[in-house]
This record gives structure tokens, sequence and C-alpha cells, in this order.
């Protein structure tokens, strides 16, 4: 049963994955490649680690993804002018394919045993989410604070990059806004007819 | 005849689907009726009349307007991608209904009993934002693509919120499985254990998050009619449009069944003696039901930024101090372990 949903599931992101480079449309890329994170989230349930198939869900499907869909949407990049240079690229694309392959070739070789055999996906604990926890804040705790003032120094470095301020842009103060009351709002008068304020 | 449901390959999917049946179908006779209320509060608070031609006092008015969605004419604008314009409102509709996958109605009857559930309710519901987007871009329309933009942005900042106001919970249960939350709010006082009282700031937020989540009303942005027609529901029409209502409808219902289940002790009865049971349940979802369609019927309508900046600068700080504050709370055992349930065996 398992094995039939791997195969059912790895056949999935593999079509899909293939269809992220082959799609004409950018916007249909990208439909396939949430696709094809979805159905690794799928691969991570079945080896049992379901809290990172969920996180994978949420972080990259949820939020990584949206913006990809964002950009490509907004973007008025003419796609078929961008294509027409693929073939100049090719011998990239094939050292970068061997690269990936003889990586994944070496680790299935050298790990295929551990892998099989020991495979826990919640080692220590009950459940997955416990196991991460329990080593996340201790053991890799100086690496897990690390990557949180990566994000933050890559965070703060893009709104530097893409702030500016522009003169002519109005702007709301919110405090102004809600400071004001009845009273500086409006004012009622009593004029006499025919003479006008 | 229980081993083959339970061993065999083919009974355990029969049983499923069975379980995932009784949850289905009940659900969307409920949704019927409550598309009923829904439109019946909203009339009673502007002094309208509201439905009531169709069946006594009106009741069975949804039922005519499914009728009449699935006769019309399904109109597809030219220019639209076909396969994503179609994509969009079943996705909508297919992830609303697969969240309730996980929901407990009483501690053993749940669909999937899984240890992340939650998790799996929040990642569901950040999906949420495809059918919405791919919706406005396939449409070929200006106003049905603004409308996905700013719907887009509102849904991916108020999961934030909601997302760390859920962690607080998380963090004083222990666990991500609501059969614990819930079991973790029974205590000697009724409804003075549950959630609410320690995390009360948190309820407030939580409920505003939600409107805010579903685009209700007063952050019915998407489809502002003032500015935008519809948003990105202007170019469907029949069942297509229908999907995508039942999808959001779903999707509010499910936000009551998570405050009840998160807050006010699910299946548990308020008082100490009475039993507990799901009519409990169904009692608070359908009181929370209520509030959201009183909050549609009784506010005015956000502008955009006074609704960015509610998210950003006010919920968002609120909420990551409150998780900060809780796990402080968690961790010496304040107010009596009022927010250490696991340590006190709650």
């Amino acid at each position: 049963m398992a094995v039939i949903a791997f195969y059912l599931i790895a056949a999935v992101v593999l079509v899909s994955a293939l269809s992220v480079i082959m799609a004409r449309n950018p916007v249909h890329s990208v439909l396939w490649l949430i696709l094809a994170f979805f159905s690794s989230a799928g691969l991570l349930v079945l080896i049992g680690a379901e809290f990172l198939a969920m996180l994978l869900v949420v972080v990259y499907v949820g939020a990584v993804a949206v913006l990809f869909l964002f950009v490509v949407m907004m973007l008025d990049v003419d796609f078929v002018e961008l294509k027409r240079g693929t073939l100049r690229y090719w011998p990239f694309a094939v050292l970068v394919g061997i690269i990936f392959a003889a990586e994944i070739v070496l680790a299935s070789v050298i790990g295929t045993a551990d892998m099989e055999t020991n495979f826990d996906a919640s080692p220590g604990a009950e459940t997955n989410a416990e196991a991460i926890g329990q080593v996340m804040y201790t053991q890799y705790l100086l690496l897990f604070q690390m990557a949180g003032i990566i994000l933050l120094v890559a965070m703060i470095g893009a709104i530097v990059l893409t702030l500016r301020h522009r003169p002519e842009t109005k702007r709301q103060n919110i405090a102004k806004q809600t400071s004001r009351r009845r009273s500086d709002a409006y004012e009622l008068k009593d004029p006499t007819p025919g003479q006008g304020i | 005849m229980m081993e083959f449901f339970t061993t065999t390959t083919l009974g355990i999917a029969l049983l499923v689907t069975g379980q995932a049946l009784l949850v289905i179908v009940p659900l969307f006779v409920a949704l019927a009726f409550l598309m009923y209320g829904d439109r019946k509060v909203w009339a009673a608070v502007q002094m309208r009349r509201g439905p009531n031609q169709v069946g006594v006092f009106g009741v069975l008015q949804s039922f005519a307007d499914l009728l009449k969605y699935i006769v019309k004419e399904v109109v597809v604008p030219a220019g639209a991608d076909k396969f994503v314009f179609y994509l969009a409102p079943m996705m909508t509709f297919v992830l609303a209904l697969i969240a309730w996958a996980v929901i407990p109605w009483n501690p053993t009857w749940v669909v999937a009993d899984i240890n992340v559930a939650v998790l799996y309710i929040f990642a569901v519901s950040s999906l949420e934002v495809y059918g919405v987007i791919m919706g406005g871009w396939a449409s070929n329309s200006k106003y049905a693509f603004l409308g996905s933009l700013r719907s887009a942005a509102q849904m991916i900042s108020y999961e934030v919120s909601i997302g760390l106001i859920i962690i607080g919970v998380i963090i004083s249960t222990g666990s991500l499985n609501f059969g614990d939350i819930v079991a973790a709010q029974d205590g000697n006082y009724g409804l003075f254990s549950w959630y609410w009282l320690p995390h009360f700031p948190m309820v407030i937020l939580f409920f505003v998050s939600a409107l805010a989540e579903t685009n209700r009303p007063p952050f019915d942005l998407p489809e502002a009619e003032s500015e935008l027609v519809a948003g990105y529901q202007v170019e469907y029409s029949s069942t297509p449009f229908l999907l995508f209502m039942m999808g959001e409808l779903l999707s509010v219902v499910l936000m009551c069944a998570l405050i009840s289940l998160l807050f006010f002790g699910g299946w548990l009865s308020p008082i100490p003696g009475i039993p507990d049971s799901i009519l409990w349940l169904i009692g608070k979802m359908l009181f929370f039901f209520f509030m959201f369609a009183m909050v549609k019927a009784i506010t005015p309508r956000y502008r955009y930024d006074q609704l960015m900046r509610l998210g950003w600068k006010v919920f968002l700080p609120m909420s990551l101090g409150w998780v900060v504050l809780v796990a402080f709370f968690a961790q010496y055992g304040a107010f009596g372990g009022a927010y250490a349930r696991w340590a006190i065996g709650g």
C-alpha cells in the first residue's frame, strides 16, 4: 500500500517538475511548481515526517510560491523572446543536470544501507514535531539562531534596497486621522439669508 | 465483519469514505440553512424581511438558489485561461472541504486523528489563497486581477497573526492535536477552565483575524463592490460561482469550529455536572456563526491601508508578544499552571 502510494506520488512529482520547465506559460510553470511542492510534502508524510510535510506546505506552497506567482503575473516580460535564447544555454543546463545526478547517485550509493534499514523520522520521541523540538533549541541552538539572523539581514536588505522616499507620494497619517474629533471636522453655522458665510 | 473494515485495504478505503460522507453530507445540509440564517440575521439588523417566499418563512431559499446556480449558463470570458479558470473555484471548494478531515466532533469522532492536526488546518488555509489568485488571473479582467491581488496580500497578512495566536494555545497544551487541546481545557470550573480566560485578548484577535482571513466584512476588500465590482469573482457565473461561494462559507464555518475548539472547549459542557456532548460543539459553532453574521451586518468596510496597518502593525506585534509571554508563563507555572496544562496533567 505504502509502496503504491510512494510510486504514485513520486510520479506526480516528476511529471510536475518536468512540466515546470516545459510549460509555455510562466504562470502555468508556477502552478506546476506548486503541485511539485505539494506532492513532495506527500512523500514526507509517507516516511513519517508529518511535521516537516506540513511546514513544507505552509512555507513553500503557502508563502514562497505565492510570491513567485505574484511576480510572474505582474512582470510584463516577453517570455517567448526569452525562450528563444534557450538553445544557447543548454550546455550549462546539461552540466547542472549531471552534477545533480552525480550527487544523488553518490548519496544513494553511500547511504542506502543506512537509510533503508535504520530510518526513523522521529528519533527519541513519539512524534516528529517533538523529535525536532528536542534538538532544535538545545543541540542546534546556535545554528538555529544564525539561520534566523541571516534571514533577518536578508529581509532588512530587501527593504533597504526597495525603500524610496519619494516626496510626491501621499501618505496616510493614521495618528492624525484617529485623533480627529468632531469639533475639528466641522462646525455649525447659522448664516443669515442673503448673506452667506 | 469488523475485521474487514480494519484490516483489508478495500475495507479501510470504504470505512474512510463512509466517515467522510458522514461529515460532508450533514455539513452541506447545514450550509444551506446557514446561508439562509446569515441572510435572515442580516435582514433583521437592517429591518428588512429577508428571504421569505420559498417554504415556511423562506427556509428553503438556499435550495431554490442552488437549483438556479446549477441550471444557469456558465459564461467564460474571452481570452480567459480556461483550465485555470475552472480549476480556481474547484480548488477553493476542495480545500475548504478537506480541512474538515481533522476536526473532531467528540473525543472519538474524527475522520483523521493526526498528530499535527492544527498545523494541517493552517497549511490548508494557507493554500486557500490560490483559488483567489488563480480565479482573478484566469478571468483576464482588470477588476478581477486587482481584487485577487488585494485578497492574496490580505490573507497572507492575517495568516501570520492567526498562526502566532494558535502557537500560544499549542504552548499551553504541549500538543498539536485537537483532541489533546480540548482535553487540556477540561477542568473543575466548567467554562472558566477553557482557554478563553487565560488567552483572553487573543480570542478577540483570533476572531478579527478570522474575519479577515475569510474575506468577510468589514474586511471584504477583495470583493469591495463599490471599487472592484465583485473582485476576483466578477467573471464567474453559475456553478463555478456557487463553488466559490460555498468554499468561502465553508471556511467561515471552519473558523467557527476552530474558535470553539481552541478557546471554548469544543464539546465540553460549560457547567460542571452536565455531560459533554457534540451538541455543545455545534451550539458554540452556531453562536460564532451568528457573531460572524452580526459583524457582517453592523460594520462598515475598512480602507485597504487601514487593513494592512491593523494586520502588520497592531496584530502581529501583539500576538508575537503574547507568544513570548505565554512561553514564560508556561515555563514558570504562573497563575497556578493555567498556561501550562501539560504540567498539571489537565
